[in-house]
């Protein structure tokens, strides 16, 4: 398979000039912090929660392009999303990762790209640890909490 | 006699398959080696030919069977300088390691005891003497590291000093480092410490790169896997002193490790069929043999004498990439043919793939050694590792392909 079935343009875009990449956010409602230790993937992310909007999303950490681009292209998927909207979309690219045709394409918007990566088993984990931390992010906030830390093992 | 790579790549079938258009570069043998002709007609001469099961057969095939594989157990050990007694044939040097943990530092260790491991050891050669240390109640102490990524001999001593150290487990070649520890001092100096402690030895990067005497090394035991020495996969071996097998527990019984059973017991046959129940791996016996056929062929001698100029001829293109940093040692004297390094800024899971759609076949990530990756600092590494049929040809198209990652993930 060739780099190109993997690295869409799109994603390089994303991991040379990610969006909404920032160490902290004003007024966040939860922190999660996400680690892969198998691949040494770290990912702290960060929401404000306006009227049971996802009203901002900040994501900061290390990792591989796919991790890193996959975040980017996340955030500017939910961004303005009702939460349960935006658990409803990180579902949806899961099942997406794991050979599923989208429900929502055009919600998914940028993260549409990453397709090519579920032929790539040991990649779909980069790119869902933003995702994942997006959900548990939401998850988070609705049992009232603010900060939580999870290790993915494979 | 220098190795004629030529002469040894056509005996190698796998290395004419292209992958996408590109000539396969593999340079993974410390993951595991490629497999000559002579290894895949031994195992495939037993199926078509002697096929049958050993042990006890009076029938000729029976007979036949039961010589291939107690002939491998003497061809081993004759290739390891070791008495065959000692030749307990295992799944993998990682269950080499668990039958030494489970038959004698379980059986034999206890709060009093300390175990002596290091910072650079394989999770194979660490988890099942830290989870056996746990469970007897005996402080286990590690060996650091010097900054080259040698063993810290003068920190050893001091880990020594107490006397109480009664086992040590240690690595002969590092898997991540490449870094060759000097096993004869080391043990010297576990035994000077402590006259009743028992050496064990990771070899699985040692035996299929180097001559290893085991009787030189002074040690207690040795772990080998045979599919990293142009052997078969399923098949390893722990070797040993006799007198340690005979001090050792059984770790899994049943068929053929018994010399008598009632309904409520059993005793034990001699060692080393002791640690051998049920039907063993026969053919895949048959394949490391031969596969120890191959590099005597070759001369150990040879092959170590090809890594070391090879590698030397790594480390130098290595340093013409922008951005590269080697761990461990620079000296090819005291190092092995496997080469771990950071390219700058760029995760090791983008440079492998990189490679790999180039067919560059490396290894990325923490090569099972996560207490050394956080000695190093890193979370994961690109390790590129030679063997005996690659040459100088295969280093550019790594060199090309570290400088495509560079110029493609560059921001």
């Amino acid at each position: 398979m060739s780099m190109e079935d993997l690295y869409q343009e799109i994603i390089l875009d994303h991991y040379r000039k990610p969006k909404n990449r920032a160490p902290e956010l004003a007024d966040e409602a939860v922190h999660v912090h996400h680690s892969n230790p198998l691949c040494g993937d770290e990912m702290d992310l960060r929401i404000r929660v306006l009227d049971d909007r996802l009203d901002a999303v900040v994501f900061d950490g290390e990792g591989c392009s796919i991790s890193q681009a996959a975040a980017s292209a996340m955030t500017q998927a939910v961004v303005g999303r009702e939460l349960k909207d935006a658990l409803d979309l990180a579902e949806d690219f899961r099942r997406m990762m794991h050979g599923d045709d989208p429900a929502r394409p055009d919600d998914l918007g940028d993260g549409i790209a990453f397709t090519g990566v579920a032929k790539f088993p040991v990649r779909v984990k980069c790119a869902l640890l933003g995702w994942m931390a997006l959900r548990d992010a939401i998850e988070t906030f609705e049992r009232g909490a603010s900060a939580h830390t999870v290790t993915h093992e494979e | 006699m220098a190795i004629d790579v030529a002469a040894v790549r056509r005996s190698f079938p796998i290395l004419d398959r292209e992958l996408d258009g590109h000539r396969l570069v593999y340079l993974d043998s410390a993951a595991s080696s490629l497999t000559p002709e002579p290894v895949l007609d031994a195992m495939d001469r037993y199926y078509r030919w002697s096929r049958s099961n050993v042990n006890r057969g009076v029938y000729p095939l029976a007979e036949e069977a039961t010589d291939l594989y107690e002939g491998a157990r003497t061809t081993l050990a004759g290739f390891l300088d070791a008495d065959p007694v000692g030749v307990v044939f295992t799944k993998n040097a990682t269950e080499a390691c668990n039958l030494l943990a489970y038959g004698f530092v379980r059986a034999h260790l206890g709060p009093d005891d300390v175990l002596l491991s290091t910072v650079m050891e394989h999770h194979a050669n660490l988890v099942p003497f830290t989870q056996a240390a746990a469970a007897v109640g005996a402080e286990v102490r590690h060996v650091p590291i010097t900054p080259d990524g040698l063993l810290d001999l003068d920190a050893a001593a001091e880990l020594l000093a107490d006397g109480r150290v009664t086992f040590a487990a240690f690595v002969h070649v590092s898997n991540v480092l490449g870094t060759i520890n000097d096993v004869e001092r080391l043990t010297r100096m576990v035994k000077d410490a402590n006259d009743r402690a028992i050496v064990h030895v990771d070899g699985a990067q040692a035996a299929p790169h180097l001559p290893v005497s085991f009787r030189d090394l002074g040690i207690d035991s040795y772990a080998i896997t045979g599919h990293k020495m142009l052997g078969p996969t399923g098949i390893g071996a722990l070797v040993a002193r006799p007198e340690l097998l005979e001090r050792m527990e059984p770790f899994l019984t049943g068929g053929d490790m018994i010399r008598d059973v009632t309904l409520t017991g059993a005793t034990w046959n001699d060692v080393p069929h002791r640690f051998e129940a049920g039907t063993p791996m026969i053919a895949e016996a048959a394949g490391l043999a031969a596969a120890v056929g191959v590099l005597e062929g070759y001369g150990m001698a040879a092959v170590r004498s090809h890594e070391r100029d090879l590698t030397a001829q790594l480390l130098d293109a290595l340093g013409t990439v922008a951005g590269v940093t080697v761990h461990g040692p620079k000296d090819v004297d005291l190092r092995g043919g496997a080469v771990s390094f950071a390219l700058d800024g760029i995760h090791p899971h983008d440079v492998g793939a990189m490679l790999g759609s180039r067919g560059v076949c490396v290894r990325v990530g923490h090569h099972c050694t996560k207490p050394l990756m956080r000695c190093l600092d890193v979370a994961a590494t690109t390790r590129a590792s030679s063997y005996v049929y690659n040459d100088v040809d295969d280093l550019e198209p790594l060199v090309d392909g570290l400088e495509a990652a560079a110029a493609f993930f560059a921001r």
